[in-house]
């Protein structure tokens, strides 16, 4: 309790001359310019700075598309979930998976009964030794964002916090009408959604896991998933 | 002292414009040396007799990025909250670095000037950051008769002199002048161009260490070549 | 002379020789400069991205007290732990107390910076812990017993030759030229630890008021276990890296990565609003925040140089500036190196230390030009130095700005100092790079200008007449 009061006493103190806002003209020539941006105002023009992004649907899985490829992430728009079911048998014969992981969803639910491999579930207690063995994780998601690429997860949409990021493969499935335009779009929507209850893990997952360490030489798969699939249907 | 050509061509080229030059022969030094070094007490008194001598000038034309950052943007912030601080604003007003005073004041950008060789650009830091001025020589240039500009990769890059960072950190200095004359030969130039003759003192002077065949020129003797 | 700028001119001597690490940084950040270019010419305007993030962190910085409290709070309202440290030791302390009443032997970290200014992993190792670097370029240095070169790329310095000696050394492994292999040995150890290990420390890009969440940016997913695997979760994060709304990440987390890594976003930027809520499956049963003070609110009373916590530490300073290009990281000394370090080091670890600082610098303005925020970063050093010198000014150097401000810009003295120049260009070759030359920092690479046979003054006298 001490120190808090310490420091936000020192805060105080600090805080009794103003700083001059940037971009303004420096202080000697009448004082700084107060000048505080209205959220309305910031965000509107957040979307205007940002990279563009379209309009349409078609647009945005285009970007999406383009933006996957860059970062070696795969992505399939599929016209149903029978296809998803027989894309992910796919993998797992190409892959020799053994086992799966995966958590509670309309979509997972279905996709990995039709997998016909053993599977586990992180919805309730389970092993970390178990899921470590798995050779997927298979999770649905909150959002596909087209301005980066990105598949937005949470700890209450994905299968807790482990699920999308110890497995060497991620599969992700998703519904097109979770096809958002930019970052922007994606902070209101989880805003929207849980108003103050927020699950305690959000994470904006971009392509799979790499590294540049070693010379600058990009590797994939440092800790996280070495490979990311996000099906679209 | 060193380099009167760089002079004697912004003379003999503002007059062929038809202006009147009056030079204020006993300004020597606009205080930088002082004023980076820290001490901005020490250099009020000879910036004050800058300010003296110039207040009546219709417009101050400078040769170097550095003179002229100093002159335009540094005394504000020198004489700020003193009796000089209107002085410093109004002289401020009207400094130019010469490619800026031709391009913007002037309007002018052809001179007919003749100088058949391959050259590049070195962007002095103040003339590039603190006065913006990237268009303008490249535009004087690209009216310069045989003349063929390449630009190198580290053009914007720092040539390493800095004032008396030279001196006190002689060996980082060096080290950055050396990849500023590598980015040069790469581009096949026979000369550097610059609107600073400080870089050019530094960049030459290792070049000559080095025995490199580079030269550097100052942007006002190209546009001076006949 | 102090101590630290005695090793910094001794290892900027050394490594300014060093032509193999200068070529190594040079070819390391030109790749990045053509990424970061890329990424950069996609937005629609990135000076007006600059200007409304400067002018978030403005209203951030500048209302800390307000915002900071309504973190904490919120934070708290979800069951975490929000600690307070006025300096490194109770940081220190804190994050000890914590350890100890878990009965935690083994500690796994992610990239925190704040943890290497309060040299927190000594203070564990000390305390019988062992304490394991999960990012790859921070379990590099952590294994050679070295600084992070760079706060982004820890291991920039480093080829992969050195990299498989270091792991045939330290882990038994085989050599091997290939980066990936190299990726796989510290992947396959660092595995086991994640599921094993006590503790989870982390640091924290962002701290988000308005719904009390803390952002970490990452590219590994080491961050993402980190946070996932063991029971107790503790971050570590300096009090300026509050923003005030969700939405200004929308902002931050691309410019971050675009500026500091050239990329469109890193590969994991993750939100973390307290520890495992109801009904959630697995993340930490405690989460604890340590708010570090060390000096940060010295900055922040600086008024002039303030805007130097606005600071996202996204590197893009070091990147460009060409005296860190040529010496490299380690020859700061600091936590934190570059441009933003020579800033702030002196606030937070003295000013008589670390004045020298600011003067290892030419002022090009690059620093100022690639920072995100805006920070006026080469004008601060400009500052730093009058700061220096008003309150340690070197004497013989005052007196001779002094004399030389008497005597200069007089029409009396007109012509005086070619005549001498002319004298002393004869005399000099005598002693020119000896121990004698007093002009020996610039003739010891450099030649001399000559004094030209009509000076411009000469020339103008003549006219006249």
């Amino acid at each position: 309790m001490n120190e808090r009061e310490n420091i936000f006493g020192r805060i105080r103190e600090a805080l009794r001359v103003q700083a001059p806002v940037p971009g303004a003209h420096p202080a000697g020539k009448g004082g700084a310019k107060v000048h505080t941006v209205s959220e309305a105002e910031a965000a509107k023009h957040i979307h205007e700075w940002l990279p563009p992004v379209g309009e349409t649907f078609e647009q945005h899985a285009e970007l999406f598309r383009a933006n996957a490829l860059d970062l070696r992430a795969e992505f399939h728009l599929l016209d149903d979930v029978r296809e998803m079911e027989d894309h992910l048998r796919g993998l797992a014969a190409s892959e020799g998976w053994k086992k799966v992981a995966t958590h509670a969803g309309e979509l997972t639910d279905r996709v990995c009964a039709a997998l016909g491999l053993p599977w586990m579930t992180t919805d309730g207690e389970y092993d970390v030794r178990e899921l470590e063995s798995c050779d997927a994780g298979i999770s649905q998601c909150e959002a596909l964002i087209a301005q980066t690429g990105s598949v937005l997860v949470s700890s209450r949409s994905s299968g807790g916090r482990a699920l999308s990021v110890l497995p060497p493969h991620h599969v992700v499935l998703a519904r097109r009408d979770q096809l958002l335009p930019d970052l922007p779009t994606a902070f209101a929507l989880l805003q929207s959604k849980y108003q103050s209850d927020f699950p305690s893990l959000i994470s904006f997952i971009t392509g799979p896991s790499r590294t540049g360490d070693i010379e600058r030489i990009l590797v994939l798969g440092a800790h996280g998933p070495r490979k990311l699939t996000i099906l679209c249907v | 002292m060193c380099y009167p050509r760089v002079g004697i061509s912004i003379v003999q080229i503002l007059e062929r414009l038809g202006h009147e030059i009056d030079y204020p022969e006993e300004l020597a030094c606009c205080g930088q040396p002082a004023f980076n070094s820290g001490y901005w007490k020490e250099t009020r008194p000879i910036a004050e007799r800058v300010l003296k001598r110039l207040q009546d000038a219709a417009a101050v034309v400078i040769a170097s990025g550095s003179c002229g950052a100093m002159l335009k943007k540094f005394y504000p912030e020198l004489f700020a909250n003193t009796a000089h601080a209107r002085a410093a604003h109004e002289l401020a007003a009207k400094c130019y670095e010469f490619s800026d005073f031709l391009v913007t004041k002037l309007g002018v950008t052809d001179l007919d000037a003749y100088f058949p060789h391959r050259v590049t650009f070195h962007d002095g830091c103040h003339g590039l950051r603190e006065l913006g001025n990237k268009k303008q020589p490249r535009e004087l240039l690209a009216k310069v008769r045989g003349l063929d500009l390449i630009e190198m990769s580290e053009a914007e890059t720092c040539c390493g002199f800095g004032g008396t960072f030279s001196a006190k950190f002689p060996m980082i200095s060096t080290a950055m002048g050396e990849v500023k004359c590598t980015s040069a030969l790469e581009t096949g130039a026979e000369y550097i161009v610059s609107n600073d003759a400080s870089c050019n003192m530094h960049i030459q002077g290792l070049a000559d260490r080095q025995r490199l065949s580079l030269r550097t020129i100052h942007l006002a003797e190209v546009l001076n070549s006949r | 002379m102090s101590a630290a700028s005695q090793q910094f001119e001794h290892d900027a001597e050394r490594l300014t020789h060093d032509l193999r690490h200068r070529s190594l940084i040079q070819t390391a950040l030109k790749k990045y400069e053509v990424a970061r270019d890329s990424k950069k010419s996609r937005y629609q305007d990135w000076q007006s991205a600059r200007q409304t993030a400067a002018e978030i962190k403005w209203d951030a910085v500048n209302h800390l007290n307000t915002y900071l409290e309504e973190f904490a709070s919120k934070l708290e309202a979800r069951g975490a732990h929000v600690h307070w440290a006025s300096t490194s030791e109770q940081a220190r302390q804190i994050i000890l107390g914590i350890v100890r009443e878990k009965n935690a032997r083994s500690i796994i970290k992610s990239k925190v910076m704040t943890g290497e200014e309060i040299h927190l992993n000594e203070a564990l190792e000390k305390a019988g812990l062992t304490v394991v670097e999960s990012d790859f370029g921070e379990y590099i240095v952590q294994l050679r017993h070295e600084a992070p070169y760079h706060f982004v790329f820890p291991a920039m310095h480093l080829v992969r030759g050195e990299i498989s000696k270091l792991f045939e050394e330290k882990l038994g492994s085989k050599p091997t030229n290939d980066p990936e292999e190299l990726m796989m040995i510290a992947r396959g150890i660092l595995r086991n630890k994640y599921i094993t290990a006590d503790v989870g420390i982390t640091g924290a890009n962002f701290a988000i008021a308005e719904t009390g969440m803390i952002s970490i940016t990452e590219n590994e997913g080491n961050a993402r276990l980190t946070c996932a695997l063991p029971k107790v979760h503790i971050a570590l994060m300096g009090i300026e890296k509050v923003l005030p709304k969700l939405q200004d990440l929308a902002l931050f987390m691309p410019m971050l990565a675009t500026a500091g890594a050239g990329q469109v976003l890193t590969g994991y930027n993750s939100l973390y609003a307290g520890p495992r809520q109801p009904g959630e499956s697995d993340g930490p049963d405690e989460f604890h925040l340590v708010l570090l003070d060390n000096k940060r609110t010295h900055l922040l009373a600086d008024a002039e140089q303030r805007d130097a916590l606005h600071c996202i530490r996204c590197g893009a300073c070091l990147n460009v500036c060409p005296i860190y290009r040529n010496v490299g990281g380690h020859t700061y000394g600091t936590t934190y190196q570059g441009p933003i370090g020579s800033v702030i080091t002196p606030h937070l670890r003295g000013l008589q230390e670390w004045k020298h600082l600011s003067y290892a610098s030419s002022l090009c303005g690059a620093c100022t030009e690639a920072c995100p925020v805006k920070i006026d970063l080469h004008h601060h050093l400009l500052q730093g130095r009058r700061n220096a010198m008003a309150r340690y000014p070197v004497w013989w150097e005052r007196l001779a700005f002094k004399v030389f401000g008497l005597v200069v810009n007089h029409s009396l003295l007109v012509g005086l100092a070619s005549s001498l120049a002319r004298v002393a260009q004869r005399l000099h070759p005598l002693i020119k790079g000896t121990r004698l030359d007093p002009a020996r920092p610039w003739t010891r690479s450099r030649e001399l200008p000559q004094v030209a046979k009509q000076t411009f003054k000469e020339f103008w006298r003549s006219r006249k007449r």
